[in-house]
């Protein structure tokens, strides 16, 4: 957003104007930019903060003598967050973070690993690069429902995974395996992504670098680690921080690949599908917000600590239009 | 400024997990009607037909009402999306559906909030109906919805496997179905066939593979009064049998297969018994090549531990929308579909079981559909699933417990207790 404003305000300064003055430019970066606050402020801001509010409501569920649920909302102020940690709901609750937590650390990871090595095949000059290309891209392509379908075809019992391993797993059922079968689906359908986006940083790598690298006597392995990697780490912390954020909302494909309410896959979005199937919206939208935060906690640390410096670039080239 | 760039990209990128979370109920309630008035075009709110014969049935009415008119709504095939879908349509208090076609587990959610129109009995005739099903539309002794099509779970065996083993007649009891297993695992055709299956994956079918295995030592989740009473040996006896059931008789990979799968299995040839529902019957006996078994099956009602079993209610009621329009129409129409004519048009078209009693004993009708006799006397003797108004949570409750339990993974014991705690909370407004 405000990368917006300081480039509108350039672009403002570019204008020759007689006397502009700084408040002018302000008012018109404003005036420009107000339909954009607008939507933003309409698609945006209203549904988190209607999210928000309907936490601290929760709908009247008790029955009247007749056997009708008593209508109308309450406020319920901070009840709602709660009972989240209280009793049996404090253990699905900590059992869907734990999940949500393990699916984020070992997808992210493995799905960095493949992905870089996808990249570093794509960007090979050899014959045939445009089928290899297109045919890694292909599970990216596949709404995430249909490839839940896929790998539950492949991971039943009598299936394509057993078979080949030749010993009966019973993937699709609750329990340690199941993870694992979500852990499988989940790196092949998204390690194209961090392969795309890190293609995309390897073919700004100037060519000179490495020919300069290999001058000096550098191995294969050396210029990896001291010349590609630092040069695509900015695309690559940026697919990465989009795939964490991702992934810990993860929903659809443990819901398809083994089921809603099972124990060993249930994510926090999940839980907050759950209430809001039974019409404890207000629940509901307490769980959104706490994923919400721990979401935002977790994006923040990151760009925090590893530097990813997702809109750097246009700030790098607002300055330099500056000076 | 950094810091605020930051946190607010950060910001952006999260919200996509809240915008989701909108909505909800305002509350105030319009009171709906509750008088059976008004005629013209209504809906008719169900789930995907396959069959072609629905239309059919809509057209035949359509001709003769041409001011009463009656559109289809279709929705998802998943039951869980169609109820959403109703729930939504109720809670905006649209008028945009009529007629809807309700799952039998959700009568008493949709009644108790007052999203349904009671129907009064005096003015339609359920006495031809199988009282069993007559049940399931009603909430706190009112009428809300009329049974259209029942469901309920039958025993399907291999008879020429039991003919070989010199057994002349199916299982009536647990004990003789484990002993007929062992026979015909003594034979060369039984070698790879599994004993026994019914669904103990977490899903639905669990909560009805656990009422029925309680009801059939005779006892229930729920007592007479709707409180939970969970810790009781029948229940305990129910869960055990399951336990010991997945353990001992059934295929490894039964937690895995749902209704589909266990038919596929079937189908296989891979399995002497299974509890199944009537839909089976004839695609097994199919003899295009999809099914190993065609010809060589039948059915027989649920085994129990002294006795016969109890199979568990499945179907569809007709009910009225709270907020819909041309209420008359409605119910006009709901006794025309429920009628003993449209019920036959239907079992010929799509084989789903009739509630119109009279029907399972037409020769002509059990002729072409053997298992009818089978399911009569097992829809007659059904249990119904808890009759609950937080259904959803409480068959989540229910399945929980039941899988761990069944999965070994807690004492059946434990599972009971939990059970009882959780469902003692879900049910305690009640």
């Amino acid at each position: 957003m405000s990368t917006v404003s300081r480039s509108a305000a350039v672009r403002t300064a570019r204008k020759p104007r007689p006397s502009g003055g700084r408040r002018g430019e302000r008012r018109m970066a404003a005036l420009l930019l107000s339909p954009t606050l607008l939507v933003l402020a309409l698609v945006v801001g209203y549904p988190v903060l209607a999210g928000l509010r309907e936490s601290l409501y929760a709908r009247g569920n008790g029955l009247d003598a007749d056997g009708f649920v008593v209508q109308g909302d309450k406020f319920v102020g901070l009840d709602n967050y709660t009972s989240i940690f209280h009793g049996d709901r404090a253990d699905a609750f900590w059992n869907a973070f734990t999940n949500t937590t393990f699916f984020t650390v070992t997808t992210v990871a493995l799905e960095t690993v493949i992905g870089v090595g996808m990249a570093l095949i794509m960007h090979q000059a050899f014959r045939g690069r445009a089928v290899v290309r297109a045919s890694i891209l292909v599970p990216w392509a596949i709404p995430t429902a249909i490839s839940g379908l896929l790998w539950r075809w492949i991971f039943q019992a009598d299936g394509a995974a057993n078979a080949v391993l030749g010993h009966q797993v019973l993937w699709t059922a609750d329990g340690f395996a199941a993870k694992i079968a979500v852990v499988i689906a989940e790196v092949w359908k998204t390690s194209p992504f961090i392969g795309l986006l890190v293609l995309a940083g390897l073919q700004m790598v100037p060519r000179e670098v490495h020919e300069a690298a290999k001058v000096d006597g550098a191995s294969a392995l050396q210029r990896f680690g001291y010349v590609t990697l630092p040069l695509i780490k900015p695309a690559l912390l940026v697919a990465v921080l989009f795939r964490m954020l991702d992934v810990l909302r993860m929903f659809d494909l443990p819901a398809v690949l083994v089921g809603v309410n099972q124990k060993s896959v249930e994510t926090l979005t999940m839980l907050a599908w759950f209430e809001a199937t039974n019409l404890r919206y207000g629940s509901a939208a307490a769980y959104a917000t706490i994923l919400f935060g721990y979401i935002a906690l977790i994006a923040y640390l990151f760009v925090k600590l590893l530097g990813a410096d997702i809109i750097g670039e246009a700030r790098r080239s607002a300055k330099g239009a500056k000076r | 400024m950094r810091r605020t760039i930051t946190a607010g990209a950060v910001t952006c990128l999260a919200l996509a997990a809240l915008t989701a979370c909108g909505g909800g109920g305002d509350g105030k309630a319009k009171a709906p009607s509750g008088a059976l008035d008004g005629r013209g075009p209504i809906t008719f709110v169900t789930g995907k037909d396959r069959s072609g014969n629905l239309q059919k049935q809509i057209d035949g009415w359509n001709s003769a009402h041409p001011k009463e008119q009656v559109r289809v709504v279709e929705l998802p095939d998943e039951p869980n999306d169609q109820r959403q879908q109703m729930i939504q349509n109720a809670q905006t208090k649209s008028d945009a559906y009529g007629v809807l076609n309700l799952d039998v587990v959700w009568t008493a959610e949709f009644a108790a909030n007052r999203w349904l129109t009671p129907l009064p009995k005096d003015q339609i005739d359920l006495s031809k109906m199988l009282p069993a099903t007559v049940t399931t539309g009603e909430y706190r002794e009112k009428l809300y919805a009329v049974p259209s099509t029942s469901d309920a779970g039958m025993l399907y065996y291999r008879k020429d496997l039991l003919d070989k083993a010199g057994i002349s007649a199916a299982p009536k009891t647990y004990a003789e179905m484990w002993a007929d297993c062992d026979k015909v695992k003594a034979l060369p055709e039984g070698k790879g066939v599994d004993c026994y299956f019914t669904e103990v994956n977490k899903t639905e079918s669990l909560t009805i593979s656990a009422v029925e295995a309680v009801a059939a030592q005779g006892g229930s989740l729920l007592d007479a009064s709707g409180k939970p009473a969970v810790n009781t040996p029948q229940v305990k006896a129910g869960i055990q049998f399951l336990a010991d059931a997945r353990k001992d008789h059934m295929p490894k990979e039964a937690v895995t297969l749902d209704t589909e799968g266990g038919r596929r299995y079937f189908q296989g040839g891979k399995l002497l018994f299974q509890r199944q529902w009537p839909y089976q019957y004839a695609l097994a006996g199919k003899s295009d090549g999809s099914s190993k078994v065609a010809g060589k099956f039948a059915v027989a009602p649920l085994p129990g531990p002294n006795g016969p079993g109890v199979a568990n209610l499945g179907g569809h009621n007709l009910a009225i929308s709270a907020f819909a329009k041309n209420k008359a129409t409605a119910f006009d129409f709901i006794k025309y579909l429920t009628g003993e004519q449209a019920q036959r048009a239907n079992l010929l078209a799509t084989s789903q079981a009739p509630t119109v009693a009279s029907l399972y004993d037409d020769p002509a009708l059990a002729k072409q559909f053997p298992y009818l006799p089978v399911l009569k006397q097992a829809i007659t003797t059904a249990k119904p699933r808890p009759v609950v108004v937080k259904y959803g949570d409480v068959t989540a409750a229910i399945q929980g417990s039941v899988y761990d339990a069944v999965n070994g993974r807690t004492s059946v014991d434990q599972a009971v207790t939990d059970l009882q705690g959780k469902l003692t909370t879900l049910t305690a407004a009640q």
